[in-house]
């Protein structure tokens, strides 16, 4: 037992890293990305999952729980979109800076006007989020509110760095609404036009572009189609057609494949967030090829 | 405006006398509409400021203030999150009167399930965020005219620098599966080791302390003390603590697709007249008392593996433990029933100590979305035994107890789990025995986060 004790405070009393920098934890790469932005050289930041997998499941691997606890601010979505994993992360972190509540918990989702709230809550619906639907990433819009809170959270955390964070915050905001403004207008033909998707996951997006859904192929949100669902959508596309069906990057290409072949329109996949294709490499690559690759399919 | 006051000026210069009472006219009109356009480019200015303060709290507007506004007040919003577990199974096994590990000291618990339809243990769990300081937590188990406490623990969650203490009746951070209730187990069964370890696992009432080192390879190192009451411990009415654990777990990732994690563990504890049934070498049930040291040490290694880290079509699970538990004492063995007399007769006192090891191995693969099936490989050996004067009154048979089993497993959601398992079970001498499970697994209610 001595020994032990001794050890532990020889751990404690080892000198704590100097952080010279502001320590991000990121739950998506979106947030990864607006932080880099925002932050430049004054931050560093990790990013927990990558585009390739679905946040709803990510495994609380030693890893996470490794970079939370040194994390001076965690920036995920929020509206539980993140519920299966994180509260463990953020429990076994020992970290207390980054608990819920604190003012190094930072969620997206509080900071932008939520679609699709439930209006029941049960989970013969499927993976609902009594939030309201979580992908707010969708819509460059929301990015640009997030982007303003977030600048003030990390300002609020990391005083010395306040006026850098405005700073580059003012600048990003002037690149931001003028993409904003050229993508609107490379999208115009978009408006009106008729999609289904694979997961419930775009209608920020939809109300950006004026896109008009009308069908979704999971029957429940986070559901698999079977092949008779599917079938079924094939039929109803027949009296509502779909110009093209549309799946983010991270989800299996089956669903969407098979409803390509029978219903005879083309996929589309869109990187989602940030690091979803080769082109996004960064928040504005993500709406440039988001709006290509669904300008390249529109006829 | 310019003109006229030239013409006035000029008029006043040509007709001084008329030129007084103009000019202060005037002077009155200029000044009101200095006065005018000033007040509205203060207006205008105010207007400025209040605009650019809502820009700068542009967070908080839309989503706050309607969250703000759409929850009215709810008491049960503070309601702790509350979850329920329905498990049950079908198990098809040979009816022995008992079920012993062969080279093992019996841990107290029945071994093995009911035979045909039974519900096993439903669990009831109930946490929340006490404070901002601490989180509660209660995992009962309901039963037959019972309810159990599983776990009944609060954690800090405002201590900082890596340091986590948990208090009250836990399950110990000792190993890797211990910490796992029955609903999060990959096979119907409990493993082998587990089970002649601790029953099933080894909880107490008690504290702990952990720490995560502030490094990217992950580091955790513990400490718990606690009363010690359950096996291979008994409790001892005393004051300090009755048993002591250390554990340390390091794990990281390997590229996007693999991470892993590691430990060693280490279990102190101590027995006083432990009691359990053996045969004597006829084959006479005896009853035994061991009283001494118990002290296990714990290797694990859990390896996951999903492409590009997206479990959810593929995926593979690795997980082995190892142990290895020294007992130093004595053991008191005598007749367990008047009316059939061992050759312990009314009671014969020897030395006892042993060194035994074991372990496990598993492999889980999902081969499709919502399908798994996976294999374990149970081994353990009865090592070096010393009975002392009881050498003779009990048999050391050289034997290592084994079980293969098999299971496959459909999940059509992540609150429900169907499963079908088989067992190849050698873990009493003598028995070869053939074991058919096919189990069902809910959970009902607040969506619990999954530990790795």
């Amino acid at each position: 037992m001595t020994h032990f004790r001794l050890l532990i405070l020889f751990f404690l009393t080892l000198p704590t890293l100097a952080h010279a920098t502001l320590n991000i934890f990121a739950c998506e790469p979106e947030w990864g990305a607006l932080a880099t932005e925002l932050g430049g050289e004054a931050i560093t930041v990790y990013t927990a999952t990558t585009a390739f997998q679905d946040p709803h499941h990510i495994e609380a691997r030693p890893s996470l729980i490794a970079q939370m606890r040194r994390a001076q601010l965690a920036v995920c979505t929020g509206a539980e979109l993140e519920i299966g994993w994180l509260p463990v992360l953020l429990r076994q972190s020992g970290n207390a800076a980054i608990q819920p509540g604190q003012p190094g918990y930072f969620e997206a989702t509080r900071f932008v006007t939520m679609r699709e709230k439930p209006a029941m809550l049960d989970r013969s619906q499927g993976d609902v989020h009594p939030g309201g639907n979580p992908h707010i990433q969708t819509d460059p819009r929301n990015i640009a509110r997030v982007a303003q809170a977030l600048a003030a959270r990390m300002a609020e955390i990391d005083p010395g760095h306040a006026a850098l964070y405005k700073e580059r915050l003012n600048a990003f905001n002037t690149r931001w609404t003028a993409a904003m403004a050229r993508w609107q207008t490379q999208a115009l033909p978009l408006k009106g036009m008729s999609i289904a998707v694979q997961h419930q996951a775009f209608p920020y997006l939809e109300d950006w572009l004026g896109l008009k859904q009308v069908a979704v192929l999971e029957p429940k949100p986070g559901v698999e189609p079977s092949i008779s669902h599917l079938a079924e959508i094939a039929a109803q596309l027949k009296t509502t057609p779909a110009k093209m069906v549309i799946r983010a990057a991270y989800q299996s290409p089956r669903p969407a494949q098979w409803l390509s072949e029978h219903a005879s329109i083309p996929v589309v996949v869109v990187p989602f967030t940030v690091g979803g294709s080769a082109r996004a490499k960064d928040l504005f690559g993500l709406y440039d090829d988001t709006i290509d690759q669904l300008l390249k399919t529109a006829p | 405006m310019l003109r006229p006051t030239l013409l006035v000026a000029a008029l006043a210069v040509a007709f001084p006398a008329y030129a007084d009472a103009d000019l202060d006219a005037l002077r009155a009109e200029i000044k009101q509409m200095k006065t005018d356009y000033e007040t509205r480019i203060q207006s205008l200015e105010t207007r400025l400021q209040s605009a650019e303060r809502q820009a700068d709290t542009a967070g908080k507007p839309a989503a706050e203030d309607a969250a703000i506004a759409s929850t009215t007040s709810s008491p049960s919003a503070f309601n702790p999150e509350i979850s329920l577990i329905l498990q049950g199974d079908y198990a098809h096994q040979r009816d022995l009167p008992e079920r012993r590990i062969t080279g093992f000291l019996p841990n107290g618990k029945p071994a093995g399930t009911t035979r045909g339809f039974s519900v096993n243990e439903s669990e009831l769990v109930i946490a929340a965020n006490i404070d901002p300081y601490f989180r509660g937590n209660l995992i009962a188990t309901v039963n037959d005219g019972q309810i159990g406490v599983e776990e009944a623990w609060f954690q800090t969650l405002s201590l900082s620098n890596g340091l986590t203490v948990k208090g009250g009746r836990f399950r110990s951070s000792l190993g890797y599966q211990n910490e796992q209730h029955p609903h999060a187990w990959d096979f119907a069964t409990q493993n082998l080791m587990y089970q002649a370890l601790f029953g099933e696992a080894y909880s107490q009432d008690g504290l702990q302390l952990k720490w995560v080192a502030p490094t990217d390879l992950f580091t955790e190192l513990g400490a718990e003390v606690g009363r010690g009451a359950n096996f291979p411990g008994t409790d001892r009415n005393k004051n300090g603590f009755g048993s002591y654990t250390l554990f340390g777990h390091v794990g990281g990732d390997i590229g996007d697709s693999h991470s892993w994690r590691s430990g060693l563990s280490y279990l102190s504890t101590r027995a006083a007249e432990r009691s359990g049934t053996l045969s004597d070498f006829a084959g006479v049930p005896v009853e035994t008392h061991y009283s001494g040291d118990s002290k296990t040490w714990v290797a694990d290694l859990v390896w996951k593996w999903a492409p590009l880290g997206n479990a959810t079509v593929n995926n593979f699970k690795f997980a082995s433990e190892l142990f290895r538990r020294t007992e130093d004492g004595s053991l008191l063995c005598s007749d367990l029933l008047a009316a059939n007399p061992s050759s312990c007769g009314g009671g014969v006192t020897g030395a006892y100590r042993t060194v035994q090891y074991g372990g496990y191995a598993q492999g889980v693969y999902q081969f499709m979305p919502r399908w798994r099936a996976g294999y374990r490989y149970d081994r353990l050996s009865p090592g070096t035994r010393e009975f002392g004067a009881n050498n003779a009154n009990l048999p050391r048979p050289n034997y290592d107890p084994t079980r293969h089993s098999l299971m496959v497993d459909y999940s059509p959601s992540e609150f429900t789990r169907f499963r079908v398992q088989y067992s190849k079970d050698r873990a009493m001498q003598g028995q070869d025995e053939n074991q058919w499970f096919v189990q069902y697994i809910y959970s009902l209610g607040a969506h619990g986060a999954h530990s790795f």
